[in-house]
C-alpha cells in the first residue's frame, strides 16, 4: 500500500482479486502516433472546410464537420484514453453505449421537437425581426 | 457609509444596499425574529454544553458514509419544515383570499413563496433525503466499507449544503424569483426580472449541483467495483438496484441542467442571446432543455423510494420478494424510458399531433412496468405473514395512494386530455399525489426501517403511527379538492379569487394541510420520545426486524469499519441465507483495516463557494475573484494532503467486535 489515495483499492484489499479496474494497459508509442495522426488529420479536415468557406454557408458541410467531430471522440478513446470493449470488464463499451443512445435520443428528439414547434407558429418574417427591442 | 464614497460601495457591494432587506415586509421581519432567535438559541446550546469541537471532529469533517447519510437527512428534514411552512402559508391564501378580501399575502410576494416551495421541496427536501439513505444503507447493503471516494462524498454533502444555504439567505437579503419552480424565460430573463432572486435561484441550484453530480459518481462507482465477492449484479439487493439506476439517472441527467442553468445565467450576466428571439435564439429550446433534465429528475427521486418498498415488503411479509428478477427489468426499463418522454410537460407548447402522440404513447408506456412493481409488492403480501409496523403502514398507504396518482398521471398522457388540464390545479394533485404519495411515504418509510440500523434504537411506534394516519388523511383532505378544482378549470399559482362556490374546496385543502402540519409534529414528537426512551427501544442484535440483507447482520450503530471480515455472498437475500445457514460470527483473526482519514476540505470548499455565489448574486466582482481564487486555491491544496488514511489497529477491532459479542450473548 504505497501512495495513500481515495481510491477504493486500498481499504478493500480483500476484494482485489476479485474485480480489480487496474489491467496491464499497452501503451505503445506506435499507438500514440496512430491516434495523433488521426486525431490531426479530423482536425485538418474541418479547418480547411472552414477557411475555403464551405462552411459559411450551411449545407453538407455542418453534417460533415460534426460526423468528424464524433469520430474524433472515438479516437481519443481508444488511443489516449485506452479504451476498448473489454476494458474494465466491460463496463465502459456498456457506458459507451448508454451515452450513446441518450446523446442521440436527446438530440433527435430537441431537433424534431423545435423543428415541429416552428411549423406551428407564425412564420418569422423581417417585419417580426425589425420590431424587435 | 455609502453616499461618501459611491464608486467604491458599489464596488464591493455591488448591487446590494440597505433597501435589499425586507425591513418593510411584516411577515418577513417577523420570520426573521423567529429564525434569528432559534438559530442563536441552538448556538447557544451547542456552546454551553462544548459541542463544536465533538460536531467539527465527529461530523462536519467526517468521511464517514453512514454519518454523511445522517446529515443528508438532517437537511432534508430542516428543509422540509422551510418548504412546509410555504405550503402553509399557500394554503392560508388560497382559503380565505376571496371577492373583497385580498389575503394577506401580496402577488410579489406570494409569488416568491410557490417558486421557493417547489425548488426547496425538489432539490433540498426530496433529493438530500434520497441521498442521504443512499449513502447510509448502499455500502451496508453490498458489503462495504466506505464508498469509492469518501472525501467526494462529504464535500458533495457540504456542496448541497450551500445550494439550500443560498436559498435561505435569499429570504432576507434581497428576494426570491417570482417566476415558478422552472423559471422559464422570458420571465427568468434579465428585462422580465431584473432583481437578484432568478440569480438566487441560478447560483443556489448551481452550486448544490455540483454535489449531487459528484455524489452520483461517487455512488455509482461503489456499486459497481465494491461489491461484496460473490455479490453479482442479479445478487444484489432491491434497493441497491434502485441506487443504480438513480445514479446513472443523475450522472446523465444532471450535466444538462447545468448547462441549461448556464446558459441562462450567460443571458442574464453576459448578454448573450441563448433563449430571446433577438438573435435567433428561442425561449422554447429552455423549456425543451429544463425537462430533458426534469423528466429523469422524477425519476431519481422515485426510483430510490420503490427500493425502500421492496426491501420492507420482504421483511414485514416474512418473504423473500415476489419476482426480484422482473424488478430488476422494471427498473432498468423504467430507467431507459425516463429520457423518452420529457415533451409530455410541455405538450401545450405547440408541436404538432406526431410529436405529441409519439411522447403521449412513451409515457402511458411507463405505467407497464410501474404496474409490474405494483403486483410484485401486492403478490409478495399475498400470503405472507404480515407486520404492520410503521415502515410497512407507509408502504400500504403508498401502494394505495400511487395507484391513484399513476392513474391521473396517465390520463394528463394523452395529450387531447392535457390540453384541458394542464396548467390546472389537476396537475398540482397528480404531482403532490406521486411525490407525497411516492417519495416522501418511501423516504419515512425507509427512515423508520433503518433509524435502528444508524442509531441503535427503534423509533417509537405510537408516534410513528399517529405521524402516519395525520399525514395520509391530511394528503386526501389537501389534495383530493385540487383534482376537483382542477377539473373545474382553476388555474395553478393564483393568490386570488373571484367566484366565492370555490372557496369551501380551497377550505378543505387548508383543513388538510393542518392535518398534515399535525403528522409532521408527531414525526418530531416521535424523535424527541423515542430518543428519551432510547434504553427501552435500544436494538442489541444489530436485527431487530429480522432482515434479509447484508446490513442487517451488523451491530446496530455498525462500528466505524461497517465489517471486520468482507462477508461471502451466496444469494439475493445474503443475510437471510446466512442466518438459514446458522452463520457464526468470526471472532478471531482480526487484522487491521485500512481506512480514509477526516478532513475539513470539504466543509471548507463549500464555505468558499457559497460566498463565491453570494457575490454572483449581487454582482460583488471583486468578493467574487477573490472568492473563486481562494476555491481554486483550496481545491488544489487539498490535492497535496498525503495524510488522507490510517489503520484501526487489529486490537482495536478484536475489542469492538468483543464488546459485540458479550451483547450479544447477554441478550440471548
Amino acid at each position: 500500500m504505497s501512495a495513500p489515495t481515495d481510491s477504493p483499492h486500498d481499504h478493500h484489499d480483500e476484494h482485489d482479486t476479485e474485480h480489480d479496474g487496474v489491467e496491464a494497459i499497452h501503451v505503445t508509442l506506435k499507438g500514440y502516433m496512430t491516434g495523433f495522426g488521426l486525431a490531426a488529420i479530423l482536425t485538418f479536415i474541418p479547418f480547411f472546410l472552414v477557411m475555403s468557406g464551405a462552411f459559411a454557408k450551411s449545407g453538407p458541410a455542418d453534417a460533415l464537420i460534426l460526423l468528424l467531430a464524433g469520430i474524433q471522440i472515438v479516437v481519443h478513446m481508444i488511443y489516449f484514453l485506452h479504451m476498448s470493449t473489454k476494458s474494465e470488464g466491460g463496463w465502459n463499451m456498456l457506458a459507451f453505449v448508454f451515452t450513446v443512445v441518450l446523446v442521440v435520443i436527446t438530440l433527435s428528439g430537441s431537433i424534431w421537437i423545435m423543428y415541429h414547434l416552428n411549423d406551428n407558429m407564425m412564420p418569422w418574417t423581417m417585419q417580426n425581426a425589425r420590431n424587435e427591442p | 457609509m455609502m453616499s461618501n464614497h459611491p464608486d467604491l460601495a458599489k464596488l464591493i457591494f455591488g448591487r446590494l444596499t440597505i433597501d435589499q432587506l425586507p425591513l418593510k415586509e411584516p411577515i418577513v421581519v417577523g420570520t426573521f425574529a423567529v429564525v434569528a432567535l432559534g438559530a442563536i438559541a441552538l448556538l447557544g446550546v451547542i456552546t454551553y454544553y462544548r459541542l463544536w469541537g465533538y460536531l467539527w471532529r465527529e461530523w462536519f469533517t467526517s468521511i464517514d458514509h453512514k454519518k454523511i447519510g445522517v446529515m443528508y437527512i438532517i437537511l432534508g428534514l430542516v428543509m422540509l419544515l422551510r418548504g412546509f411552512s410555504d405550503a402553509v402559508m399557500m394554503r392560508a391564501q388560497q382559503a380565505i383570499a376571496f371577492g373583497h378580501n385580498a389575503g394577506y399575502l401580496p402577488p410579489d410576494h406570494y409569488d416568491q413563496i410557490f417558486t421557493a416551495h417547489g425548488v426547496i421541496m425538489i432539490f433540498f427536501v426530496a433529493m438530500p433525503l434520497v441521498t442521504g439513505v443512499m449513502n447510509f444503507v448502499m455500502p451496508l447493503q453490498i458489503g462495504a466499507r466506505d464508498v469509492a471516494f469518501p472525501f467526494l462524498n462529504n464535500f458533495s454533502f457540504w456542496m448541497t449544503v450551500s445550494g439550500a444555504v443560498l436559498v435561505m439567505i435569499s429570504l432576507f437579503v434581497g428576494e426570491f424569483a417570482r417566476t415558478g419552480w422552472l423559471a422559464y424565460p422570458p420571465l427568468s430573463d434579465i428585462v422580465s426580472s431584473p432583481d437578484a432572486g432568478v440569480d438566487y435561484f441560478i447560483w443556489s441550484l448551481q452550486i448544490a449541483g455540483v454535489g449531487t453530480l459528484l455524489s452520483g459518481v461517487n455512488l455509482l462507482t461503489t456499486i459497481i467495483k465494491m461489491r461484496a465477492p460473490g455479490m453479482t449484479l442479479m445478487r444484489m439487493p432491491i434497493f441497491t438496484w434502485t441506487a443504480l439506476c438513480t445514479n446513472i439517472l443523475i450522472v446523465a441527467a444532471f450535466p444538462v441542467l447545468t448547462a441549461v442553468l448556464a446558459m441562462l445565467a450567460l443571458d442574464r450576466y453576459a448578454g448573450t442571446n441563448f433563449f430571446d428571439t433577438v438573435l435567433g435564439g428561442n425561449a422554447m429550446m429552455y423549456v425543451n432543455l429544463i425537462w430533458i433534465w426534469g423528466h429523469p429528475e422524477v425519476y431519481i427521486l422515485i426510483l430510490p423510494a420503490f427500493g425502500i418498498f421492496s426491501e420492507v415488503t420482504a421483511t414485514f411479509c416474512r418473504k423473500r420478494l415476489f419476482g426480484y428478477a422482473s424488478m430488476v427489468y422494471a427498473t432498468v426499463v423504467i430507467t431507459v424510458l425516463a429520457y423518452l418522454v420529457w415533451l409530455h410537460h410541455f405538450f401545450t407548447m405547440g408541436s404538432g399531433a406526431s410529436v405529441n402522440s409519439f411522447f403521449g404513447i412513451t409515457t402511458m408506456i411507463i405505467s407497464i412496468p410501474t404496474g409490474a412493481k405494483i403486483f410484485n409488492w401486492l403478490f409478495t403480501m399475498y400470503r405472507g405473514r404480515i407486520e404492520f409496523e410503521v415502515p410497512m403502514l407507509w408502504t400500504v398507504g403508498f401502494i394505495v395512494t400511487f395507484a391513484i396518482g399513476g392513474m391521473t398521471g396517465v390520463l394528463l398522457a394523452v395529450p387531447p386530455a392535457d390540453f384541458s388540464l394542464h396548467n390546472s390545479l389537476f396537475l398540482v394533485a397528480h404531482f403532490h399525489n406521486v411525490i407525497i404519495g411516492g417519495v416522501l411515504f418511501g423516504l419515512f418509510a425507509g427512515i423508520n426501517y433503518w433509524f435502528p440500523k444508524a442509531f441503535g434504537f427503534r423509533l417509537d411506534p405510537f408516534w410513528g403511527k399517529c405521524s402516519f394516519w395525520f399525514w395520509l388523511i391530511g394528503f386526501y383532505f389537501a389534495f383530493m379538492p385540487l383534482y376537483v378544482l382542477g377539473l373545474m378549470g382553476v388555474t395553478r399559482r393564483l393568490n386570488h379569487f373571484d367566484d366565492p362556490s370555490l372557496q369551501i374546496w380551497f377550505e378543505i385543502a387548508a383543513f388538510g394541510a393542518f392535518l398534515i402540519l399535525l403528522g409532521i409534529v408527531s414525526m418530531l414528537i416521535q424523535f424527541a420520545v423515542s430518543f428519551m426512551r432510547r434504553e427501552k427501544l435500544r436494538d442489541v442484535t444489530g436485527d431487530p426486524w429480522g432482515g434479509r440483507t447484508l446490513e442487517w447482520s451488523t451491530s446496530s450503530p455498525p462500528p466505524k469499519y461497517n465489517f471486520a471480515f468482507t462477508p461471502q455472498i451466496h444469494d439475493a437475500d445474503a443475510w437471510w441465507q446466512m442466518k438459514q445457514h446458522h452463520y457464526q460470527r468470526p471472532l478471531q483473526g482480526f487484522t487491521p483495516i485500512h481506512m480514509p482519514k477526516n478532513t475539513g476540505a470539504g466543509i471548507i470548499l463549500a464555505g468558499l463557494a457559497t460566498v463565491f455565489g453570494f457575490a454572483m448574486i449581487w454582482y460583488m466582482w471583486p468578493l467574487a475573484i477573490i472568492s473563486f481564487v481562494a476555491l481554486l486555491a483550496t481545491g488544489i491544496g487539498h490535492t497535496f494532503n498525503y495524510h488522507r488514511d490510517y489503520y484501526i489497529p487489529a486490537d482495536e477491532v478484536a475489542r469492538v467486535e468483543a464488546s459485540r459479542t458479550e451483547l450479544l450473548a447477554s441478550h440471548v
